[in-house]
């Protein structure tokens, strides 16, 4: 398979981002008009200069008309795109390439989802007619299988699983309660977090990322114009995406301690990025932690932790944000909140600010430095067994 | 039931499979649409056989039985007579009530020795109002069971009169008494006027299971046939709207057959009746039940399958048929064209699971998911010889559930929406505690 990759041809010049949470108060065009109008004013630009348009959304709007009606966009070309909860990734991968092939010089990629307004406190999805034998189990049931298969696997009992979950939780909510975007705010105990109500096998409501309202834009532009937008900007330095075959949910040999598809992805960036050490070359990383137990596997196959090991780390605070590789140091989907089209930019946004040194002091993380300027995201769609990865890698200084 | 007790007379036939089903119950899944069809598919009977209803009441699954055995005329057919019974709350009718299914499979000895032959019949029928219910009703009504017994009584010693004739036998001939109906006096009162040996009435078994209905008679001669000696005289007495007395002689090689099934896995109908469970909550029952509105889920309702995407994966969805790999014997569930692990298109063939092991890979409790009987149990199943499936499990204590836990796959409904009642397959621990066959309190969806 060849995947050369773009690295250092792309640059991110400015970005926006709502606030996440339950936004009865902003519609989709309210969410989506905020993240452009904050994504070009940060790029210096006017929304006239963008030529194309990427919109990810995975249910809040069907075609390019959800994002140039309100935006009021003058015909030009505005493409929709999903993939489960990578979708807010995929418009970004797919503004990159655009930019990149010379096509167009500059590209907006946004993404926005509305999960609020469906009435249900989960994800509820939407299926094309089926014959009815798909186990109907629910997005957290379907990533709690990880729970006991990673702690049978690897010795752990019940109760050390629940501790290392309850962990990643933990820092997750120390990590949203000082970003003022993030849905939840607040810090919450180890123990609050284990006694939560069950939702799910070992889930409980706080092993479980916020449904949330919320939108994020970027804009892009080659690598070489970059510094006629801002001094600050960040290159892309890897993109890959795999879908996989499903094959987890049908081969035995699978064993639901890992999720292949991001293995495949993970390795793939690297390379493009020439990353050989990802746990000391990267500063920070953005992960998908739709549940605990999706972080801590996330660990292990991004190559952060030794496999088997990731648990260790996670109790000996190594992801967290004074840790040696901060992960999610905005608050993930755990704490940000998780409107799916939205978030694989919120990722994004959250390394712009970060690597850029322009996160609150606060929270800002002291592992950026001239020699590891490199941040990683990940964003993952569907459920072990059958999903789709998406990795990327920017960062502030291009290479030599 | 219907599938499950259908399963369990097919599994240690020797010989073709039967050419007619019939199927009949007074509480059927649907009306203006077979029901019978679904068991055909789930069974995997041939394509060729016939599958029909009867339905309504208790004495159309008598005459299910007897068109059956009338059609098993060098060829073997099948009845499945199936039953849930229920009351208004609270009231005797449904405390003295269960549902149950028992299958009967009918033909001659050409491929293997029968367990009992007909030697006798004898009907007796005439319009009174005992027992009824118009459609759509949930609960049937009766007439004083007094009543009922006076004009019953004339009717057994009648039909019962006939069949000894045809058969040329005396009362103190018969061995084994089955007495089944849904009015106790009147079936009491058969019992006193057929005069057979007290000792030959046969334990209807009332107290464990309740009164299965229409499955009731089929139910207590299969116990009966678990234990008699060969060339007993059996008689069958079915008193519901009429009287219908079927008279069966047992077969010499009745002993070698139970050792058959029993070789094949099979639970005698005591077994069954003493591993039934009595520990499912009331509450649960009535909601099965339809008689209580619990807190739904809150998810979105379930969707109704598509007929055309049901129909499409037909022996999937009906028989949990497979398809294994020809190139390299990767098994997929469900079936699907290119192989996963060799990439081979269309060199695929079927293969049924449904009577195939498995042990749990990994498990959930999913306290959000949609289900009749929640929090719905979730595995992933790794089945004996190849093949892995995500699917629900079912009578199942959740506590027990372990990766390893051996399970066996079952015929169940997963959700009923805007009419359409959605049947597949769950997983259940194969040695598991109940058997839903012969429940007393109802039947799991």
């Amino acid at each position: 398979m060849t995947s050369n990759g773009i690295r250092d041809q792309v640059a991110i010049v400015g970005m926006g981002c709502t606030p996440f949470g339950e936004r009865w108060d902003q519609g989709v065009d309210d969410l989506l008009t905020d993240a452009a109008t904050e994504a070009i004013a940060s790029a210096g630009v006017a929304l006239d200069d963008i030529d194309a348009f990427w919109l990810g959304t995975m249910g809040s709007g069907v075609s390019g008309i959800t994002l140039s009606k309100p935006l009021k966009i003058d015909y030009k070309p505005v493409s929709r795109v999903e993939n489960f909860c990578a979708t807010g990734s995929e418009a970004f991968r797919n503004a990159c390439y655009a930019v990149a092939s010379g096509a167009y010089d500059l590209a907006m990629a946004i993404g926005v989802e509305k999960l609020k307004d469906s009435g249900y406190s989960g994800l509820t999805g939407i299926r094309p007619v089926g014959d009815g034998t798909d186990a109907a189990l629910s997005s957290p049931a379907a990533f709690s299988f990880l729970a006991p298969a990673y702690a049978h696997k690897f010795g752990l009992d019940p109760d050390e699983m629940k501790s290392v979950m309850s962990r990643i939780a933990w820092k997750n909510h120390q990590n949203g309660a000082v970003n003022p975007r993030a849905q939840y705010r607040k810090e919450v105990s180890l123990e609050t977090i284990g006694r939560s109500p069950l939702v799910a096998g070992q889930l409980g409501v706080f092993d479980c990322s916020g449904v949330s309202d919320g939108s994020a834009a970027a804009i892009l532009c080659r690598a070489e114009d970059a510094h006629r937008y801002t001094e600050h900007p960040l290159f892309v330095k890897a993109l890959s995406f795999v879908a996989g075959p499903g094959g987890g949910a049908m081969d035995p040999d699978y064993d639901y301690t890992t999720f292949p598809e991001v293995v495949r992805s993970a390795e793939d960036a690297y390379r493009q990025a020439g990353i050989d050490d990802p746990r000391r070359a990267l500063a920070m990383a953005e992960v998908h932690d739709c549940f605990t137990p999706t972080e801590l596997v996330l660990m292990e196959d991004l190559g952060f932790s030794e496999r088997g090991l990731g648990w260790k780390d996670v109790l000996a605070g190594a992801f967290d944000r004074d840790g040696d590789l901060p992960v999610n140091p905005d608050g993930g989907l755990k704490s940000f909140g998780h409107p799916i089209g939205a978030s694989g930019l919120r990722m994004l946004f959250e390394c712009w600010l970060q690597l850029r040194h322009e996160a609150p002091p606060e929270r800002q993380i002291a592992t950026v430095t001239a020699d590891r300027s490199r941040g990683l995201t990940h964003n993952l769609g569907g459920a072990p067994g059958e999903c789709v990865s998406f990795v990327s890698i920017v960062g502030t200084e291009p290479d030599a | 039931m219907g599938v499950e007790a259908a399963r369990r007379a097919l599994a240690p036939l020797v010989g073709p499979g039967p050419q007619d089903l019939f199927f009949s119950t007074p509480d059927p899944a649907y009306l203006d649409k077979s029901n019978a069809a679904a068991i055909h598919d789930a069974v995997d009977l041939d394509p060729a056989a016939g599958s029909y209803d009867a339905i309504g009441s208790v004495r159309a699954a008598v005459g299910a039985w007897r068109a059956a055995e009338a059609l098993a005329v060098g060829r073997r057919t099948m009845v499945v007579q199936s039953d849930l019974r229920t009351g208004p709350a609270g009231g005797p009718e449904e405390r003295d009530s269960g549902d149950g299914a028992v299958a009967l499979v009918f033909g001659d000895d050409s491929h293997e020795p029968v367990a009992a032959t007909t030697i006798g019949r004898g009907t007796a029928s005439t319009e009174f109002l005992d027992r009824w219910r118009t459609p759509g009703e949930d609960q049937s009504r009766t007439w004083e069971d007094r009543f009922g017994q006076e004009v019953y009584g004339p009717l057994v010693e009648a039909a019962f009169a006939d069949a000894l004739k045809a058969a040329g036998v005396l009362p103190e001939a018969i061995d084994h008494l089955v007495l089944a109906g849904l009015n106790p006096r009147a079936v009491a009162g058969a019992r006193a006027v057929v005069g057979v040996r007290p000792e030959a009435v046969a334990d209807d078994r009332l107290v464990s299971t309740g009164n299965l209905g229409a499955a009731h008679a089929g139910f207590v001669l299969a116990d009966v046939l678990d234990r008699a000696r060969p060339e007993a005289v059996i008689a069958v007495v079915v008193v519901a709207d009429g009287a219908d007395v079927t008279l069966l002689q047992v077969s010499p090689s009745i002993d070698g057959m139970r050792a058959a099934r029993t070789e094949a896995g099979l639970r005698s109908v005591a077994e069954l009746v003493e591993s039934g469970r009595d520990d499912l909550p009331y509450t649960r029952f009535l909601t099965w039940r339809g008689r209580l509105q619990r807190e739904p889920a809150r998810r979105p309702d379930p969707e109704r399958p598509g007929a055309p995407a049901t129909w499409r994966s037909g022996p999937w969805k009906s028989g949990f048929v497979a398809s294994r790999c020809e190139e390299c014997g990767f098994r997929h569930l469900p079936p699907t064209r290119v192989c996963l692990k060799c990439h081979a298109v269309d060199r695929m063939r079927p293969e049924r699971l449904a009577d195939v092991e498995g042990r749990v890979a990994t498990f959930t409790i999913d306290h959000l998911a949609h289900s009749m009987s929640p929090p719905v149990v979730g595995a992933v199943v790794d089945f004996e010889g190849g093949g892995r499936y995500r699917c629900e499990m079912t009578d199942v204590d959740p506590n027990t559930v372990a990766i390893g836990t051996p399970v066996e796959m079952v015929f169940r409904r997963l959700s009923t929406a805007q009419g359409v009642h959605n049947y597949f397959w769950k997983a259940r621990p194969a040695s598991g505690p109940v058997e839903p066959a012969v429940t007393s309190e109802g039947a799991t969806p």
